[in-house]
């Protein structure tokens, strides 16, 4: 269940974790937009280093590696999956470009995934949940959005004991060919789906016999308020903006391999 | 036979469940393993169809430790039930629930469809034999979840928590079906938190606590210590309660069993001659 780890969220206490869940979530998307504009090696790079302080500030190495990790598989296969394709498209030839271009997409790809997972390794379901409630989204949009996040690890184990109950019955998950394997999963997902509904029936009726809903309009205890470290990430957001468009627009971005006069 | 040498067992997540425990059930004994919540019975047992392999020490099944052999491999003669029905169940019908253990372990579909039947009639759920699984009730599904591991007919079996959301005539019946395993030669582990049930059945006793064994000896002594229990957060069964308050009757402490109470009570009548 490693890839569930990483959105595992735990109470640690750093200057990333309290800075605002709204200002972090519009860096997250600022980053995402300046990871689209481009598509070569040298900025997508310069992306990727520039949230590894995040990381550390913030002491989530170890979280945020396994769930780099869990999204090794899919870089590799985005990777094959150019390669190949410009193989056949370009007449069945490597070239340096094509290796590049191909490098650059799952650079992108990993760049994404970062700063997704920088974000949610930081944020507590709660902080999330009071951010989507007081950016004006139903509260009941915002209630269905925490408690999915928070169940997560919930029916992870769940997933766990499942595997286990089937295990004991002979069920080998290792077995057979790839289509064999895929269908071993059923006996797995099937009680898994079945208690996820059964418990959220469940989790309405309680929430309901304790008057959810009650009063339609909600007050918190807790308001979010902006700091100074909100103000300094703005900014932050506001240059990474402005160098990327300007770069874009203005910059023609060379290669790594015209360094190497290729 | 089941052996446990200083098992010590930590999760991933470095909680040490288990630290350093020993436990030897021989072939058709029977063993109620008892403790607090979080006192690693679930986590230890476990280990005896291999789901939870030992970090330290060893755990050997008929004498070969279980790190040899896959847990389809030591499924087929350990048996284990699920304290929730729901963690198993997805067949489209009983029947097939059923024969789904079956078919992993490669027995041929006349074999599977006549331990099924016979697994079916055992439980007394044939009436269901072609319903969903999912329809039926509580008490049913973990009598179907039982039937599908009774099917392929385990040497020895295990059942974790067999009592929780079960009326009392399911428990008796429950009883009944885990004497005429005995009788048998079946060996059979259950963990359990339900006192009653313990002093009803009077099996082997092993308490657990924060990962080890603290007391392993006969129901009859080690459910009437109060000390002990009191150790594992479990209270007396009732029919103790009551011969330890009427002890000053000159009666023993030490009786967990309705029908010898019941002797001892008329008999202690007559003494006194009222």
């Amino acid at each position: 269940m490693s890839v569930f780890d990483g959105l595992k969220f735990r109470k640690v206490s750093s200057p990333i974790h309290n800075l605002d869940p709204r200002i972090k979530f519009v860096y997250v998307i600022c980053i995402f937009v300046a990871a689209i504009m481009f598509k070569s090696i040298i900025p997508l790079a310069a992306l990727f280093v520039m949230q590894l302080p995040f990381v550390f500030v913030a002491k989530v190495q170890k979280q945020w590696l396994r769930s780099m990790r869990g999204a090794a598989f899919l870089a590799a296969f985005i990777f094959i999956i150019n390669i190949v394709t410009r193989f056949f498209s370009a007449g069945y030839v490597f070239t340096a470009f094509d290796i590049e271009e191909a490098t650059a997409m799952t650079l992108r790809f990993i760049v994404l995934v970062e700063s997704f997972s920088v974000f949610f390794l930081t944020t507590s379901p709660d902080h999330l949940g009071l951010a989507l409630e007081q950016s004006k989204v139903p509260f009941e949009f915002a209630f269905a959005f925490t408690t999915a996040v928070r169940f997560v690890p919930v029916l992870a184990e769940e997933a766990q004991t499942i595997m286990d109950a089937q295990k004991a019955r002979g069920l080998e998950l290792e077995k057979g060919n790839l289509m064999k394997r895929i269908r071993n999963y059923i006996p797995v997902l099937i009680p898994l789906i079945v208690s996820a509904i059964r418990r959220s029936l469940e989790l309405a009726e309680a929430m309901e016999s304790r008057a959810w809903g009650a009063c339609k309009k909600r007050t918190n205890l807790y308001a979010l308020k902006l700091h100074r470290g909100d103000y300094i990430l703005l900014a932050l957001i506001i240059v990474i903006l402005v160098a990327a468009s300007y770069f874009f627009v203005f910059v023609s971005i060379p290669t790594v391999a015209s360094f190497f006069g290729l | 036979m089941i052996e446990a040498e200083n098992v010590h067992y930590s999760y991933p997540s470095k909680v040490e469940a288990l630290k350093g425990v020993s436990l030897t059930v021989k072939d058709g004994e029977f063993v109620a393993i008892m403790g607090q919540n979080g006192a690693g019975k679930s986590t230890f047992v476990k280990h005896f169809n291999g789901l939870l392999k030992p970090t330290v020490g060893t755990m050997k099944i008929d004498g070969v430790a279980t790190t040899q052999s896959s847990v389809a491999a030591l499924a087929r003669n350990v048996g284990f039930v699920f304290q929730n029905p729901d963690h198993q169940l997805f067949s489209e019908t009983v029947e097939e629930e059923i024969g789904f253990a079956l078919k992993n372990f490669g027995f041929d579909s006349k074999v599977v469809e006549e331990r099924v039947t016979w697994a079916l009639e055992l439980l007394s759920i044939a009436q269901y034999r072609k319903t969903s699984p999912f329809l039926l009730s509580g008490g049913e599904r973990k009598r179907v979840a039982l039937a599908s591991v009774l099917a392929w007919d385990p040497k020895t079996l295990i059942l974790d928590e067999p009592t929780i959301g079960q009326d009392h005539e399911q428990k008796e019946r429950l009883r009944q079906f885990i004497m005429q395993l005995q009788s048998q030669k079946k060996t059979i582990v259950a963990v359990t938190h339900d006192v009653e049930f313990v002093a009803e059945c009077n099996p082997r006793v092993v308490l657990m606590k924060d990962g080890k064994i603290v007391a392993d000896g006969v129901g009859r002594e080690i459910l009437t210590d109060p000390a002990m229990l009191e150790l594992s957060s479990i209270v007396l069964p009732q029919v103790a309660q009551v011969f330890t308050k009427l002890s000053s009757l000159g009666l023993p402490k030490d009786v967990i069993d309705l029908y010898e109470a019941k002797a001892l009570l008329l008999k202690t009548k007559a003494r006194l001659g009222r």
